[in-house]
């Protein structure tokens, strides 16, 4: 187990060491002096060159990449171009409001999947069944950020229950910020809700025609007891792997979201920082959100060798 | 099941062998038969039913959809307009029609790409093995890394918005997706004893991919490219929304929405029919997928079938 886990840990480490290249190269080549971009038209050639000097850019390219992959390990993310303050400081000031969402969303999806799974799986075949694959059949086709336009005319402009956009902040107003997130979290949540479902509903049949299901049947156990605690445990695997992979989806994905509800959350600052050509932001927050992919991955991968020994001699 | 909601539907378990092709003169009876399959009926028609709408856009549209009419702005649906109009009197059905056929293009084209990358790579690991399979799969594993939709938005910002630099954004996810099909798929047909014959008559490596391989994993790359159609579909009409897809005059599923949400307090159906032109032809595709590979693998059909 200690070797699966070095080796793997090794392979975590070269892939994040590529994906930082492939971050750094591509925003390498894009065309664009982030200098004269800050300054302005009207800037002296000077200004824009001691600015390129103060911001390292006149610097040879491996020393570069070698200084912000150095500043990522120890948490300098560097100085936005546009902001002019640190990127990590940004980070921190948009993800009080891009986590919660994700949580609540996945909350929210994994709350309303299971227990649709569970029904789906022990009445399959039946008319339930049916009307449930058929549900999320649909759910799996709409794009999230449609179902939050239907929201927001629904409840924000038709109803007016809640404000259609803006984010009052969480020091200002918690419960008016808390209320801000419910349009967003429920248009990310039906969605991944009706993925979940689905994936959870064939790894529960799978598990369901296994032998020790019938053993379990054959000396009498109850078919919720049989569904709850044979099935559902061995159908976890999977679902855990979508669930990790939602979570990773739904931090970088709401890029879109937040941007229908003008929310100040990680999306939102990539997508601003892309537009303003502000690369020190968009290469940071880009391998932030690669790390946290890969480091979902290598866990998974780790529960997984955990929970079944004969994974540990794979490569 | 690992990078569905990432976008991307693999599965190792999804490898299936199919001994043998059919000829084409039985391609009309084995439609016949497919139509048996529910959700390949309603998969092929729907899909069928947009890809003639797209084709007919090329040459006819009831109404141009570059003229402005603003007489006749913000209708409700009607005889004359049958979707109704938008802010500047434009006809909706008619714009639906456009944009079906810019996203399509835009999904298809990024499916080519995948396809025709992906393929010969996974199809050079599967055969090669050793160091040449570990580097092409860590590639693919380092690809996956990055959240697809956030990398796309990425490309398309940097190297300018557009219909080309969307398909590139998107064809790009693609080919480690048919990289890891491809070879996971031909892993399991070069264990096969015809191949081991194919071998030892002295059939080289590449001969036995394109004469045995391929015709034997076609079935299941047809099945993946109707899943990665659909969520180039979504993910184009995401591009477009925030503005990185079709540029204007031209016009997209994605592209309208965007304009209709400004519109939203006063005329949400300009909202209503691009969402549903998405949401029926994403379903046709992914209906379209479940029936093929129902057919084409009886392994799954009887685990749905059985439970």
């Amino acid at each position: 187990m200690a070797a699966f886990i070095l080796r793997r840990f090794l392979m975590l480490i070269a892939t994040l060491f590529v994906a930082s290249l492939i971050v750094f190269a591509v925003l390498e080549i894009v065309p664009g002096d982030p200098a004269r971009l800050m300054l302005g038209l009207n800037a002296s050639e000077d200004a824009i060159e001691a600015l390129r000097n103060e911001m390292g850019l006149n610097q040879p390219i491996i020393p570069r990449y070698v200084s912000w992959v150095g500043g990522l390990l120890i948490g300098d993310f560097g100085t936005s171009y546009t902001y002019r303050v640190a990127v990590s400081e940004l980070v921190t000031e948009r993800i009080v409001v891009s986590l919660p969402l994700a949580i609540l969303a996945l909350a929210l999806s994994t709350s309303i999947a299971l227990p649709v799974a569970l029904l789906a799986a022990r009445h399959r075949g039946t008319s339930a069944d049916t009307a449930i694959m058929t549900a999320t059949q649909v759910g799996v086709a709409i794009p999230n950020f449609w179902f939050a336009l239907l929201l927001v005319y629904l409840f924000a402009v038709t109803l007016q229950w809640v404000p259609a956009v803006g984010f009052p902040g969480w020091g200002d107003d918690p419960a008016g910020s808390l209320t801000a997130l419910i349009l967003p979290a429920i248009a990310l949540a039906l969605p991944q809700a009706a993925i979940l479902s689905r994936v959870t509903r064939s790894a529960l049949l799978e598990a369901l025609s296994q032998d020790y299901i019938r053993t379990a049947r054959a000396k009498g156990v109850a078919e919720g007891d049989v569904l709850w605690k044979h099935a559902l445990r061995n159908a976890l695997i999977p679902v855990l792997t979508i669930l990790g992979l939602q979570f990773a989806f739904l931090l970088a994905g709401t890029i879109i979201i937040e941007n229908v509800f003008t929310l100040p959350g990680l999306g939102r600052l990539i997508f601003q920082a892309i537009t303003q050509r502000d690369l020190i932001v968009v290469q940071s927050v880009v391998m932030l959100l690669v790390v946290t992919v890969i480091s979902i991955n290598f866990l998974v991968d780790i529960a997984y060798a955990w929970a079944d020994p004969r994974l540990r001699g794979q490569r | 099941m690992r990078g569905l909601t990432l976008g991307y539907g693999v599965s190792d378990r999804m490898v299936t062998v199919v001994s043998k092709t059919r000829s084409p003169k039985t391609a009309w009876s084995w439609f016949i038969h497919a139509m048996r399959n529910r959700s390949f009926a309603v998969g092929i028609t729907v899909t069928a039913l947009v890809v003639l709408m797209a084709l007919v856009s090329i040459v006819w549209t009831p109404y141009d959809i570059t003229k402005l009419t603003i007489p006749d702005r913000l209708q409700g649906p009607s005889l004359t307009h049958l979707f109704g109009t938008d802010h500047f009197g434009r006809d909706l059905f008619s714009m639906v029609m456009e944009g079906s056929r810019n996203s399509m293009s835009v999904a298809l084209i990024a499916v080519g790409v995948g396809l025709f990358i992906g393929v010969p790579l996974g199809c050079l690991a599967a055969a090669k093995r050793g160091w040449l399979d570990d580097v092409l799969m860590r590639g693919a594993d380092v690809i996956f890394a990055f959240p697809a939709l956030l990398s796309a938005i990425m490309i398309t910002a940097i190297f300018g918005p557009g219909a080309i630099n969307a398909i590139i954004a998107i064809g790009i996810f693609n080919i480690p997706v048919f990289a890891r099909v491809t070879r996971g798929a031909a892993l399991a047909i070069w264990q096969r004893e015809f191949i081991l014959a194919a071998r030892a008559a002295g059939k080289s490596a590449s001969r036995i991919t394109v004469e045995h391989i391929l015709p034997n994993i076609a079935n299941l790359l047809v099945v993946q490219a109707t899943i990665q159609f659909s969520l180039g579909i979504l993910a184009e009409a995401g591009l477009s929304y925030v503005g990185l897809g079709a540029q204007p005059p031209s016009t997209s599923w994605g592209r309208m929405l965007a304009e209709a949400q400004t519109m939203m307090g006063i005329a949400p159906q300009m909202a209503l029919a691009p969402g549903i032109a998405i949401i029926a032809t994403v379903l046709g595709l992914n209906l379209l997928g479940d029936g093929l590979r129902d057919i084409t693998d009886p392994q799954t059909e009887n685990l749905a079938a059985h439970g």
